[in-house]
C-alpha cells in the first residue's frame, strides 16, 4: 500500500494535461504524469518515490498510437510493452522490450515510462537510440520534435511539466539487421548484467549499451573503432578503450566481469552482423 | 479529497465501492470487495501471486491503482468456476502449498484465450511472471499443456 494520498486526474488531451500540470504546481502540488505508474507504485511503497497529484495519460489518444505515416513508424509513449510486443511494428524493439522485467508486469509497463524510469537500465530505449528516433514532445513551450540523442544522454533530458508522447521512427532503420541479447547473472528472470543492441545500416554497425554503466547509452566513439579496418579483437579492445565511466560493479556483477561479457557480447554482435 | 467513490466491473458484477486513489487495485479487492483470491505476496509486482484478468489480459493487481480499474473488465480467481485451466490444475496435482495457484490460474486462462495455439516459446515466456516456491512448475507446465491440447481430465 502507499504511504501517502494523491489526487488522480485522467486528462483527455495534451492541451488538458499540460495545463493541468501547470495549475497544480502552482497550487504547490507536486504533479506527476503518470502512464504504466509501476515505478510509483513500487518505489512509493518504499518511500523513494512521491507525488501528491497524478496525471494519467492514458486516455490521451496521441498517447496511444501505433502506427505508420509515410515512412515513419509512431508509438505512443503510453502503449504497454506487452501491446507493442503483440502488434510487432519493430522488431528490435520488440526483442529489446520483451527483456524488461516479465511479461505480465509488461502489460503495465509502458515504453514512455521505461525511458523515463528512474531504475537505470531503461532497456527500451536502446532501440531508438540506434535509429536515431524522433521524439515528440508536449510541454508549457509547445509540442517539440527533437532528436532521441539531442535529450536522451543518460537519461532523458525533460523539463518541468514536460510529457513525452510519442516516437517516430524511421522505415530503413525498423527495417535493418539487428542483434540483440540480454545477459542475466543467473536464469532467464531477474535484473540484467548487460543489455547489448546493435544495428547495421550503411554497412556502419552502431551499438546501445545498458547496464554496463548506471544508465543506458550509444557510444559513436566506440562505434567508430568497431567500424575500422583491422582484427576483430583489435576493433574491440578500441571500443572497450572509449566506454564511458563509471562501470557498475554491484552485486549483480563485477566491473571486471561486466567489461568480460561485452567483450563476448560484442564480438557475437560483430559475427552476427558482418 | 484524495478518497474518491468508484465503479467497478468485478466478476461479471457491478460493484461501488470508496478508495483512496493510491489505493492498489489488490488492496481494493481484498479489502474492500473481500475478494481474497489475489494473494498478497512481494508487492512489488515481481511474484505474480496477485494476478488477476484485465479486460482479457493478466494484471498483476499490486501493480494497478484501484481508479485504473474504473471502465475495464476484471476477473478474480472468484469468477472462474469449473474452467479447463482449473480442472486441468487438480487432474495433475499442479500446486503444493497453493499460495501461488489463484495467480499462476489467471494468468494461465489468460494466456489460453490469447493464445490457444501458444507453443513451447510463448508458454515459457507467460509463465516467467509467476513463481511458485514449491517448484511445481513441471505439473504447471503439464497442465497448460493439456488444455491446450484439449485433453479430457482423466483421459
Amino acid at each position: 500500500m502507499l504511504p501517502f494520498d494523491f489526487d488522480y486526474f485522467q486528462p483527455k488531451s495534451l492541451k488538458e494535461a499540460v495545463e493541468l500540470f501547470r495549475y497544480l504546481e502552482q497550487q504547490g502540488k507536486q504533479p506527476m504524469f503518470f502512464s504504466g505508474g509501476t515505478e510509483l507504485i513500487t518505489l512509493g511503497r518504499i518511500d523513494l518515490a512521491f507525488s501528491d497529484a497524478v496525471i494519467d495519460i492514458k486516455n490521451i489518444p496521441e498517447c496511444k498510437v501505433m502506427q505508420y505515416s509515410g515512412d515513419y513508424l509512431f508509438i505512443g509513449g503510453a502503449l504497454s510493452l506487452t501491446q507493442i510486443e503483440e502488434a510487432n511494428p519493430f522488431p528490435l524493439l520488440t526483442k529489446v522490450a520483451s527483456e524488461v522485467a516479465d511479461h505480465t508486469a509488461r502489460g503495465k509497463i509502458t515504453l514512455g515510462g521505461n525511458i523515463c524510469a528512474q531504475i537505470f537500465y531503461r532497456e527500451a530505449v536502446l532501440p531508438l537510440l540506434l535509429a536515431d528516433s524522433q521524439l515528440l514532445i508536449v510541454g508549457p513551450e509547445g509540442v517539440q520534435t527533437i532528436h532521441i540523442n539531442d535529450i536522451f544522454q543518460q537519461q532523458l533530458k525533460l523539463k518541468k511539466g514536460e510529457l513525452l508522447v510519442q516516437t517516430a521512427t524511421e522505415r530503413r532503420f525498423i527495417e535493418a539487421p539487428f542483434f540483440t541479447v540480454k545477459r542475466r547473472q543467473q536464469w532467464d528472470t531477474g535484473y540484467p548484467l548487460i543489455t547489448i543492441a546493435a544495428l547495421k545500416i550503411d554497412q556502419e554497425f552502431r551499438v546501445a549499451i545498458s547496464g554496463l554503466c548506471p544508465f543506458p547509452f550509444r557510444s559513436q566513439e566506440a562505434e567508430a573503432y568497431l567500424n575500422r579496418q583491422g582484427s576483430m579483437e583489435e576493433r574491440i579492445d578500441g571500443a572497450l578503450s572509449v566506454l564511458p565511466k563509471p562501470i557498475l560493479d554491484d552485486v549483480e556483477g563485477s566491473a571486471q566481469y561486466r567489461l568480460f561479457v561485452l567483450r563476448n557480447l560484442l564480438y557475437d554482435a560483430l559475427v552476427a552482423l558482418e | 479529497m484524495a478518497s474518491k467513490t468508484i465503479t467497478l466491473h468485478v466478476n461479471g458484477e457491478v460493484r461501488t465501492i470508496t478508495v483512496r486513489a493510491s489505493d492498489t487495485l489488490l488492496f481494493a479487492l481484498r479489502g474492500k470487495l473481500g475478494l481474497t483470491g489475489p494473494k498478497p505476496g512481494c508487492l512489488n509486482g515481481d511474484c505474480g501471486a496477485c494476478t488477476i484478468n484485465v479486460d482479457g489480459w493478466p494484471m498483476k493487481s499490486c501493480l494497478m491503482l484501484a481508479v485504473e480499474a474504473v471502465g475495464k473488465e476484471v476477473v478474480t480467481i472468484e469468477g472462474l468456476h469449473d474452467t479447463p485451466i482449473q480442472r486441468a490444475f487438480v487432474e495433475e496435482f499442479a500446486f503444493q502449498c497453493g499460495y501461488c495457484t489463484p495467480g499462476f490460474i489467471m494468468n494461465c486462462h489468460s494466456l489460453l484465450k490469447q493464445h490457444p495455439d501458444a507453443d513451447d516459446r510463448i508458454i515459457k515466456e507467460w509463465l516467467e511472471s509467476n513463481i511458485c516456491r514449491c517448484t511445481s512448475y513441471i505439473e504447471i507446465e503439464k497442465a497448460v499443456k493439456s488444455v491446450l491440447r484439449k485433453e479430457e481430465p482423466g483421459g
